[in-house]
């Protein structure tokens, strides 16, 4: 996994609540076996004007010139602003593998479902959780000024603002240092290998049926 | 937005010593055993006291499975928890083999895995294969890996036994009381139903679990949602859980695991209770969850992967403690009064964008919150509805009876009792039924529900997750407007530019046959 210390980057704004996973990346482009090359097809419903399916070349599609993320002014952005409850219904990772393989790798918003927040911090993105007021704010920012970039500076969990102010956020001790290492969770659990087995031998006592 | 008949309490409050009921009887669907395939060996020989939590302070269900599948906990909350069942289908899988073959890892437990083809396999024409070559292929990799790695259990596209993976994991019994139950699908909560702690993961996790049987976790605060009363004649599962969720809102369980409790639960069917648990993740809780009773044990017995003799006595006997304690602390509690819940329909692009069968389409300019009626506005453009409609005047294109959610065999039933005799209306131009498994096919057909469906102008398919989320060939088209008893109504979630409309089998196939929505308590 990649690495996540300090970001600073172009803010692209997406303002609607509830955004879903089949939103993010819709069901046709889950197919894939794969685990890259979910770019082009984020967002593809809103992105794009006809209808996309996997094997078309994205570059002659006719685009939605209305959909935030098409507008130059947000060409290249890495900071995904989003509003509540973002990433919601379906557990693809395939959502996280779009928006990095878009090249996002931050989203701040006032909160996120579960699985998709989960999903995020195992691929190097970091999800934000700021107050809906600083985000309200935020958007305002993004909306009105082009080229409105922000700073994640992760080790000391705070956003910074090109206004000088600074917004600190709370983010788990584990994943924290697992981001800025960009570390494999799996070889971290397997350092525990003993105590699963320990476990398991008593879990295999109490609940043999679980085992036949 | 919601649903009326509900009151919501936000303070702490205790459960109460809930007496246990049933009125179901065990399913009649038959069904053989399969052998195990690549069985790890013993390699443990610590045994000690277990679990070691469970005799203190009063517990709720989720803490007593929590506690029972702790292998560590940190000072700071997170934990790593054991997994006993990891249940894999074709699309959120193959990375994690990859994953797993490029670590030069194995799995820990072969013998945890249960698996099936469902989500791209096709409805109809199974003589022809699947076509779709992306799907095949994905299919295919799900056949490869499993030859090569292993499973307790495997049921291939054109298995007898095959259908969605959260239709087949109890109908096998392979979901038991008491288990960690994940799989790479959000709807995994539905497994809660059977008092175990059931969630959808991410194909990271489920790589992690191929490699450890574990899973890093943080504990989840405990809401129970208690219903209490008698529902109403033609008042399903799934109108109790879409009012739920209207009243709560899609991200009111973010953070938590949902107990659903009281009388109007108890009551419920094993098939009702998936259903409920089915739709948490609709209301944001990864997991949801039924306390063990008579009825729970009836659905288990003589399953395939269910316990046998001694070993099922001794089963049972630890899965009556699965309940939680009277006096159990819970972090929220929300109440609800059966009685009062008509059915449901949703009527906009989120699940909790939901009202009752007598309402009407909302109206933005009555909502002052900027954000929230431009996402109104938003949903009803895509809908094409107009404000202040009459639910019961919305007319549909097509009738889709199936899903996770409710392609069991009493759904089947239910809607059944609305057709037989009766045709679908000449502006419905496809309405089918899509059982969740071969078996739930069979038995339906045993009974002749096929030949009512047939006979009412419905399509009789072969099953799968089909247009629930439309990754095979069965799909709306732009514009299309559906009766679906499936769980997301998002955009496009059905087909691109399709408008779902989330309703209980019933309610689904009453409209199928009048063409419009109706409340089917009046109307048949």
């Amino acid at each position: 996994m990649e690495k996540f210390t300090i970001l600073e980057g172009l803010v692209a704004p997406l303002d609607r609540p509830n955004v879903d996973t089949d939103a993010i990346i819709p069901k046709q482009f889950l197919k894939s076996i794969k685990r890259s090359g979910f770019g082009p097809n984020l967002f593809d419903a809103w992105r794009y004007l006809d209808s996309g399916e996997p094997g078309m070349d994205h570059t002659t599609r006719p685009i939605n010139p209305a959909f935030v993320l098409n507008q130059p002014r947000y060409r290249g952005a890495q900071i995904l602003l989003a509003r509540e409850n973002f990433g919601c219904g379906s557990s693809r990772e395939h959502a996280p593998w779009a928006l990095t393989d878009y090249g996002f790798r931050a989203i701040i918003g006032p909160s996120y479902a579960d699985i998709f927040f989960n999903n995020s911090f195992k691929n190097g993105l970091l999800p934000v959780i700021l107050p809906a007021g600083v985000v309200d704010k935020l958007f305002a920012h993004a909306h009105a000024t082009p080229g409105y970039r922000l700073k994640i500076d992760l080790p000391q969990q705070k956003v910074f603002t090109p206004e000088g102010e600074a917004f600190p956020f709370h983010i788990d001790g584990f994943r924290k240092h697992n981001l800025l290492h960009g570390l494999d969770e799996i070889g971290l659990t397997l350092q525990h290998t003993d105590a699963i087995r320990t476990f398991e031998a008593k879990h295999r006592a109490a609940q043999p049926w679980l085992f036949a | 937005m919601g649903a009326s008949g509900v009151s919501l309490s936000t303070t702490a409050d205790s459960h109460p010593n809930l007496p246990t009921l049933s009125r179901d009887k065990a399913s009649d669907v038959a069904i053989e055993s399969i052998a195990a395939v690549g069985r790890r060996g013993d390699r443990c020989d610590i045994i000690t006291g277990y679990p070691e939590s469970l005799a203190m302070q009063p517990q709720t269900l989720y803490d007593k499975l929590w506690s029972s599948h702790l292998v560590r906990e940190e000072g700071d909350g997170n934990a790593l928890v054991y997994i006993d069942r990891h249940l894999v289908h074709e699309v959120t899988s193959p990375q994690a083999y990859e994953g797993l073959k490029l670590a030069g890892r194995k799995p820990w437990r072969v013998d945890s895995i249960v698996a099936t083809a469902d989500h791209n396999t096709p409805t109809k024409d199974w003589d022809k294969g699947i076509r779709d070559p992306i799907s095949r292929i994905q299919v295919e990799t799900l056949d490869a890996n499993i030859r090569a790695y292993g499973a307790k259990a495997y049921f291939p596209f054109l298995d007898g036994r095959q259908g969605i993976v959260h239709v087949i994991g109890p109908e096998q019994g392979a979901t038991l009381p008491g288990m960690t139950v994940v799989c790479g699908d959000s709807h995994t909560s539905t497994h809660g139903a059977f008092a175990a702690l059931a969630f959808g993961i991410g194909t990271s996790e489920v790589e992690h679990v191929l490699a450890t049987q574990c899973l890093n976790l943080k504990k989840a605060k405990r809401m129970l949602v208690r219903v209490e009363g008698q529902l109403g004649r033609g008042v399903t599962a799934k109108d109790v859980v879409l009012a739920i969720i209207g009243r709560i809102g899609t991200a009111g369980g973010t953070g938590y695991a949902i107990e659903f409790g009281g009388s109007a639960i108890r009551s419920l069917s094993m098939e009702g209770r998936m259903t409920l648990c089915n739709m948490a993740i609709e209301a944001g809780a990864r997991a949801g969850m039924v306390a063990v009773d008579d009825t729970t044990i009836e659905y288990l017995r003589d399953r395939p992967f269910a316990p046998k003799g001694e070993q099922w006595d001794r089963a049972v006997a630890y899965w009556r403690t699965l309940v939680s304690d009277p006096g159990a602390q819970f972090d929220k509690v929300v109440e609800f009064d059966a009685a009062a819940i008509p059915p449901q329909v949703t009527w906009g692009t989120s699940p909790e964008m939901v009202d009752t069968v007598e309402a009407r389409v909302p109206d933005p300019a009555r909502i002052d919150d900027p954000v929230k009626r431009d996402s109104l506005e938003r949903a009803l453009k895509y809908m094409g509805l107009e404000a202040n409609t009459p639910i019961t005047e919305i007319t549909i294109d097509k009738v889709f009876i199936g899903s996770c959610t409710n392609s069991r065999l009493e759904d089947l039933r239910a809607a059944a009792e609305v057709v037989k005799g009766r045709h679908i209306a000449a502006n419905v131009k496809l309405a089918m039924v899509v059982p969740g498994s071969g078996l739930v096919k069979r038995a339906a057909e045993a009974e002749g529900l096929d030949r009512v469906f047939r006979d009412a102008g419905f399509e009789w398919r072969e099953p799968g997750c089909s247009m629930c989320l439309a990754m095979n060939d069965d799909r709306l088209e732009p514009g299309e407007r559906c009766a679906s008893t499936s769980n997301r109504n998002f955009e496009g979630r059905q087909g691109a530019g399709g408008r779902t409309h989330l309703v209980s089998p019933a309610m689904a196939a009453a409209a199928a046959i009048a063409g419009h929505f109706v409340d089917v308590r009046r109307a048949f």
